[in-house]
């Protein structure tokens, strides 16, 4: 597992270009395009299971949701900011996506720590420290559990 | 304690009395907007659609907007899928390219109401504040639902409240408060709250009100809303909704604040966000000189016809600089007839503009005067992140319309006081 390090104030800019967004919608469109303009090695380098770690306002501007869309479709299990943008933090519930809000775990951890993650107890791990991050409440917590909004609307949808 | 704009507004679409900070509430918007993204959004729920249909018809406005007219074959066929999608399933509010930008077309032709909840699939929904509408940004998955389900959840934000004072200086405008005050509480100032504007607020125009809600987002609200006033009944008689088919809700006078800021308009001056985030502020002196290749005058911050007259009054007689490509694009049809006919767009093209059609252009960065490795921009739009204009290589500054119309003369950046 590799842990990817970004700083402040990511914006889905970076994580995806806007040049891509009326072209690349699927998931095989978008990985290739992921991070590009922050990490040119990301989209080559990632692997299932790596995490990201980063700063405040992760996923700061646009609304689109390809770098959530993306990042979960490569594997990434989680994302540990110190806080996130509204936008990008539904975004990421609406693909599945583990978002963990935890500035003392991203002030800790140093490279090489090993980071393990507990999302049922709400527990992060880092370099032998555990640490608490916020837990969604129930009803979100549906919507991400369901794998995502559109298999949790379908289901809803079947039942009517 | 008395409730904020957010909790009132929260409270009347869940059907409750009140709500609290924090609260999460199910509601049912009375619009969803998207636009060239309807083309992804749709491809998304294809079967759900043919076997339940649309929830409404009257719930989605559609606005071809962002790469209009299509730049390229792909972009081509999601615009014709948007157009067999509307007609299949009777989509009423529909508006193909050339009418302009989704968040003015919103206003324009009388969608958006004061006390109502709106969401849309592109992060600026939040412009419609403007008029006191409580209005946001969701993604494409959600939007998806929303068309299916019509109902989402959303939280009760905490609300910071500003509180505006006096008249601008000439020469400073809007977009220079809204700057100010994003690049003294950051990119992250506002976020997960709501942003509500008192005091002096009949100085601003609205149209200036605009100016400012669209940025919200750029402070990370989730809304940012001002009163309705006699100018906004006055706006919203102008674009046909009547008097009594709205009905306005504000804060109460004892509601409770998480932050209280206070800003002397008469004692801003002209400011610009320098590379690559919008909360790197300074004043316009700091930069003056600054060489640039390209400006931009137009987009959902400051493409309306108060914007084109401001710069229009700069340029007036004069030619822009031969080493500045001066690009000009009306927020809509509307915006260009009107700016036709009193001969604003004239004197922008004598002055050496390119005019390009209503939309959203050059703004991110997918056609019509993306950037070269190298170059700089100085554009009236909300962001300046790095790659935005196509090419990551190349700085995008931000500033209001007088500025960028004097910087477009000169070549350079430059105070527009120096002009006036």
């Amino acid at each position: 597992m590799k842990v990817w390090i970004y700083g402040d104030d990511i914006n889905t800019d970076m994580l995806f270009p806007g040049k891509y967004t009326y072209t690349c919608s699927t998931a095989e469109e978008i990985k290739p395009h992921l991070l590009e303009d922050l990490d040119a090695k990301f989209a080559a380098g990632v692997a299932e299971g790596d995490l990201l770690i980063v700063g405040k306002n992760f996923g700061c501007g646009s609304s689109r949701e390809q770098p959530a869309l993306g990042l979960k479709a490569v594997g990434v299990p989680a994302i540990v900011a110190k806080s996130f943008a509204r936008i990008f933090y539904r975004a990421a519930i609406n693909q599945g996506l583990l978002l963990v809000e935890c500035p003392d775990a991203v002030e800790a951890y140093k490279e090489g720590d090993e980071v393990q993650l507990d999302a049922v107890a709400g527990k992060i791990t880092v370099g032998g420290q555990e640490f608490s991050f916020p837990k969604l409440p129930p009803e979100i917590l549906a919507i991400r559990d369901a794998g995502g909004l559109l298999p949790y609307t379908r289901e809803a949808l079947s039942k009517r | 304690m008395g409730q904020t704009f957010a909790q009132k507004v929260l409270a009347k679409a869940a059907g409750l009395d009140e709500t609290a900070v924090s609260q999460i509430v199910t509601v049912k918007p009375v619009h969803l907007l998207t636009h060239d993204n309807t083309a992804a959004i749709i491809g998304k729920i294809g079967d759900e659609l043919d076997q339940y249909g649309i929830i409404n018809p009257e719930l989605s406005v559609i606005v071809l907007d962002h790469v209009a007219p299509a730049a390229n074959e792909k972009t081509a066929a999601g615009h014709k899928k948007i157009r067999e999608y509307v007609a299949k399933h009777g989509v009423r509010n529909f508006y193909d390219v050339g009418e302009g930008i989704c968040h003015q077309v919103m206003v324009e032709k009388g969608h958006a109401k004061p006390g109502t909840i709106i969401v849309g699939s592109d992060s600026h929904t939040c412009s419609y504040g403007a008029l006191g509408v409580f209005s946001t940004g969701v993604d494409r998955t959600e939007s998806a639902a929303l068309m299916l389900t019509g109902k989402t959840w959303l939280k009760v934000p905490p609300t910071i409240r500003v509180t505006l004072r006096g008249s601008f200086q000439p020469g400073v405008g809007a977009k220079d408060l809204i700057l100010r005050i994003i690049g003294d509480i950051g990119a992250d100032g506002a976020s997960y709250q709501a942003v509500e504007f008192h005091g002096e607020i009949d100085k601003l125009s609205v149209a200036e009100r605009f100016t400012i809600a669209n940025m919200g987002i750029e402070m990370g609200a989730k809304i940012a809303v001002f009163p309705v006033d006699a100018q906004t009944e006055a706006y919203l008689a102008e674009v046909g909704v009547a008097r009594d088919s709205y009905e306005a809700v504000w804060a109460d006078a004892d509601a409770e604040y998480v932050r209280e800021l206070e800003y002397d308009l008469a004692a801003l001056e002209p400011v610009v966000a320098k590379p690559h985030t919008v909360d790197n502020v300074c004043s316009v002196g700091e930069v003056a000189g600054t060489k640039l290749n390209q400006c931009l005058l137009g987009t959902c911050t400051n493409g309306r016809l108060n914007d084109l007259h401001e710069a229009a009054k700069i340029v007036k007689g004069k030619r822009v600089s031969p080493n500045v490509r001066f690009l000009v694009l009306p927020a809509s049809r509307s915006v260009f007839e009107s700016a036709t006919e009193d001969g604003t767009m004239l004197t922008l093209s004598k002055a050496g503009a390119t005019i390009l059609p209503p939309g959203c252009g050059p703004c991110l960065g997918a056609h019509q005067g993306v950037l070269a490795p190298g170059e700089v921009c100085l554009s009236t739009a909300n962001r300046n992140f790095k790659g935005r204009m196509g090419c990551k290589e190349a700085e995008i500054y931000l500033a209001g319309p007088t500025t960028v119309a004097a910087s477009a003369l000169r070549g350079e950046i430059s105070d527009p006081r120096k002009e006036m």
